[in-house]
């Protein structure tokens, strides 16, 4: 399997043979991304990382797994201090990155935007998010924490809980852990539920999600709870999203009828819909979760930059 | 006394078969008026055999097959018909190809082809009938293909 120069722009441009592969490298390279041991594998190359948007997890895991593999990073964080504020294009911003740098990070908030820095770079685009459409990289560190919490994906019933119809995360992780034979629960508001193309999607891979809105009844069968944040910036309308903002909570209370095993993930940054009580109870993974980003970027990295074959 | 709605062409192109209400469309796609000087008819809701119909006829003009494609994301059952001095002398069903350039425009306000960037509009056709695209850079698909057509 030859990773080399690949783009990686959207979990359905993997195969599912192919994501395996991906987390048995992220897997190896935990103690490199825990400090513990050290590598230069990617002494030399520089990564440009281009945040058109907000990020704390996504920008620093992926500069940290840079510089745990020896690499160098460039970039931006704020698109105001750069050229796009003077009305440049994002092909012609791609066009300079890709003459500065060995791969590309981006994110932003048009839906397609890294599939079209793909088409003007020579060099690898990772996509960090782009707008409500695909974040892989979040996807396959959901895959990876999953899978090395429950040893297996494949039957483990997954709720996923809170805005799935603007969430990103969601969308690409429903489809990701539909391709794995992950059980899936559907649990939001109303307003908020997950779209048709979605679910059709899981049901071409038979898994039929159930959806409901009742999350005390999901939460007893649940193995993996993966909660949203209500994002506000999605949504085009203020008062849809304070109609249904805090909708949900998760808390002890709430848990207290789980199994003992349940995990709760959480892509962060969360706002109300964890309660912080959580935080030092073995159901909470979201950090450890959010640990596991730098691991599986080191692994995309040296895969795309080294060419690393079996 | 049969009567005539439509009178035949000497020599040009007769789009038959097109879905009830889109010849406009079809007008559209293939960029007439300001592709042509030819006379063009266009019938609207015509009865035929199996049913309404549109017809375009495009007079003393051929058009290429392969370029008529991008009319099956509208009318996937259309034919093209090829006539000379009055007979029909080819004939072919149009097939949509597999992926469509700057024909449609992307439902999605937000998805980066709607943009002021140097690229077309781009879609994988992921079923020929009932036609279904999906948007290349988005990945969404359209619910109305025949709105999106630019």
């Amino acid at each position: 399997m030859n990773f080399k120069k690949r783009d990686i722009i959207s979990i359905k441009d993997f195969s599912r043979e192919e994501i395996e592969y991906i987390l048995e490298c992220a897997k190896k390279m935990i103690p490199y991304a825990a400090g513990e041991k050290h590598n230069n594998i990617l002494n030399e190359k520089i990564l440009a990382t281009l945040f058109f948007e907000p990020s704390t997890r996504t920008r620093l895991s992926f500069e940290s797994a840079m510089h745990r593999l020896g690499g160098k990073v460039i970039g931006f964080a704020d698109p105001s201090a750069t050229s796009q504020k003077k009305g440049e294009s994002l092909a012609d911003t791609i066009r300079m990155a890709d003459s500065y740098s060995d791969a590309i990070v981006i994110r932003h908030p048009q839906e397609g935007a890294a599939r079209l820095a793909a088409e003007f770079a020579e060099v690898p685009v990772l996509n960090a998010g782009d707008g409500a459409g695909q974040h892989p990289t979040q996807c396959l560190l959901d895959l990876f924490t999953i899978l090395t919490e429950k040893k297996k994906i494949k039957g483990n019933n997954v709720v996923l809980l809170g805005d799935l119809k603007y969430g990103r995360t969601v969308h690409s992780l429903a489809y990701a852990l539909a391709l794995f034979k992950a059980d899936l629960t559907f649990v939001s508001p109303d307003t908020l539920k997950m779209p048709k193309e979605v679910i059709n999607e899981c049901k071409e891979f038979g898994v039929e999600p159930n959806s409901t809105s009742n999350l005390e009844k999901a939460i007893k069968e649940a193995d993996v709870l993966y909660v949203t944040r209500i994002q506000r910036e999605r949504f085009p309308d203020a008062e849809e999203y304070n109609r249904v903002v805090g909708t949900y909570k998760v808390d002890n209370a709430l848990l207290k009828e789980a199994k003992k095993d349940l995990i709760v993930m959480h892509p962060l940054p969360r706002v109300v819909e964890i309660d912080p009580e959580l935080d030092n109870t073995p159901h909470a993974l979201y950090f450890k979760q959010a640990f596991n980003g730098v691991p599986v970027r080191m692994a995309l990295l040296s895969l795309v930059l080294g060419g690393k074959k079996t | 006394m049969k009567e005539v709605k439509v009178t035949p062409i000497k020599d040009g192109t007769v789009i038959d078969h097109i879905t009830p209400g889109n010849a406009v469309k079809v007008l559209h796609i293939l960029k007439i008026p300001e592709s042509t000087t030819a006379v063009v008819s266009v019938a609207i809701n015509v009865t035929g055999k199996k049913g309404k119909k549109d017809i375009v006829k495009i007079e003393s003009r051929e058009l290429d097959p392969k370029e008529l494609d991008k009319i099956a994301l509208i009318a996937p059952k259309a034919t093209i018909n090829i006539i000379r001095d009055y007979e029909v002398v080819k004939k072919h069903k149009v097939e949509l190809p597999t992926e469509v350039i700057g024909i449609a425009k992307c439902s999605n306000p937000t998805c980066i082809s709607n943009a002021r960037e140097p690229v077309q509009s781009r879609f994988h056709v992921v079923c020929k009938d009932p036609p279904r695209i999906r948007c290349y850079y988005c990945e969404r698909e359209p619910e109305d293909v025949a709105d999106m057509i630019v």
